[in-house]
């Protein structure tokens, strides 16, 4: 049994380390295919927002314009693209707002739609998720 | 210069034309989301053999619905093990409360194919979340549970020799981690749960034995890989007591593939390896298990 379960540790360990470095000689925004992918990855999400009566919600009384171009700064950026991001960080970006983590999550569902849409592949889907998981924190039930 | 085109505008020619349309489309995109839908697609888990959130054979950190920390959730689950000389059933049901406490039962019907009888015993099982989120925490999701077992005839465990053939509670923590894109792009997840009991095959062979008649802490563990939204493969092992001296018992493990086309049902088909069974030895076979989640 010890055996098994440190055969299992080892095994996951070599296959997730080997997996790992791999990632990291191409960058997540090269991956998605470049500015013009996270072009469309804001306009379609931003057309998801628009269908979604509960997400639109927040939205509308925001600035279209300014808020597309903030997002496509922001996915630039933290993808690894040559994009500076200039718009206002999370925290405040979503003071007031009061997201809860149901909203948070059904956003979420309208980002990977808005990437099914631009043809994202799955795998990248997924590594994109991982940059911006660790935002939550600064997004949710801010009063 | 562009402008918000929001869901309330696209809908009035719905509205003047046919309210009833609104109605129904109000519920698929509004109702929803009061229901217990506010957790991510395959975050919920599975239900696992004794009626916990969990893997198959393991309970997970999971709280078992959809439910997020504004939510309730309903959920109901059917399992058979088809093995070569038992065939073991198992149903019920389980309430996530706000993501923090779930409250679930279930009924285990064991068929000794040879005799024709049957063993059955009833599972209540009480979890709560400690700490963390599966996919946003650092660290792990970590829960602690019970699950209270009650035999509905103890003949059998008196037969092989149990010390209890009544009842016994297991306790356990579990640790469950989602590593978004983590192997190759796959997200992978992970469970450890170490689990005090002294239940002899579940507690359907009763508990305690010559052997043992204490408390034992026993490792459990599941890892798998999330090949796309809708579909998870992975591994589970349990380690088992072997408590009794006259039948022996082995640490289970199974392999399973799980598809989840929504947050409503998912589906596992698993192949079980779960060694000696009372005096039937070796036995294997497959594992299907259906979860439907109610609200």
């Amino acid at each position: 049994m010890v055996i098994t379960v440190k055969t299992l540790i080892l095994f996951t360990a070599i296959f997730l380390s080997s997996c790992v470095n791999k990632l990291h000689s191409e960058s997540v925004y090269q991956s998605l295919g470049g500015y013009q992918k996270v072009e469309e990855i804001a306009d379609n999400y931003i057309l998801e927002i628009e269908k979604d009566p509960v997400i639109f919600e927040y939205f509308k009384e925001s600035d279209v314009e300014r808020y597309r171009a903030k997002v496509i700064e922001h996915i630039c950026h933290h993808t690894g693209g040559p994009c500076e991001y200039t718009g206002d960080d999370m925290q405040r970006v979503h003071d007031g707002m009061n997201i809860t983590e149901s909203d948070f999550n059904r956003g979420v569902d309208l980002l990977i739609n808005a990437m099914n849409t631009a043809d994202i592949p799955y795998r990248v889907q997924n590594r994109v998720l991982a940059i911006f998981a660790p935002m939550r924190k600064d997004i949710i039930y801010r009063p | 210069m562009r402008k918000w085109v929001g869901v309330k505008t696209m809908c009035k020619c719905l509205l003047n034309k046919n309210l009833l349309v609104t109605i129904v489309l109000y519920f698929l995109l509004v109702g929803q989301s009061i229901a217990g839908q506010g957790k991510l697609l395959e975050t919920a888990g599975l239900t696992q053999i004794e009626g916990s959130g969990g893997g198959g054979i393991v309970p997970w950190a999971t709280i078992s619905g959809y439910d997020s920390r504004d939510e309730m959730s309903l959920s109901v689950f059917n399992t058979l093990v088809f093995l070569d000389d038992y065939r073991l059933q198992s149903w019920g049901a389980s309430a996530g409360l706000f993501d923090r406490v779930e409250m679930s039962y279930a009924r285990q019907n064991l068929h000794l194919s040879a005799s024709g009888g049957e063993i059955r015993q009833n599972i209540y099982g009480l979890k709560t979340r400690l700490y963390g989120d599966l996919i946003y925490s650092v660290l792990p999701q970590i829960s602690v549970g019970v699950q209270h077992k009650t035999l509905v005839d103890g003949a059998v465990a008196s037969t092989v020799g149990a010390k209890n053939n009544n009842s016994g509670t297991d306790f356990y923590v579990a640790a469950t981690k989602v590593h978004l894109g983590a192997v190759g792009g796959y997200n992978f997840i992970w469970n450890l749960a170490a689990r005090a009991t002294k239940a002899n095959q579940l507690g359907l062979l009763g508990y305690g034995g010559a052997k043992n008649n204490d408390y034992q802490v026993m490792v459990e563990g599941s890892v798998g890989v999330l090949l796309s939204r809708n579909w998870v493969i992975g591994f589970e092992y349990r380690q088992k007591p072997n408590n009794l001296s006259g039948v022996k018992e082995d640490d289970w493990r199974d392999f399973f593939a799980t598809y989840i086309p929504n947050k409503h049902f998912n589906l596992t088909l698993a192949w079980t390896q779960l060694g000696d069974i009372a005096d039937a030895g070796n036995q294997q076979g497959f594992y299907v298990s259906a979860t439907g989640y109610l609200w």
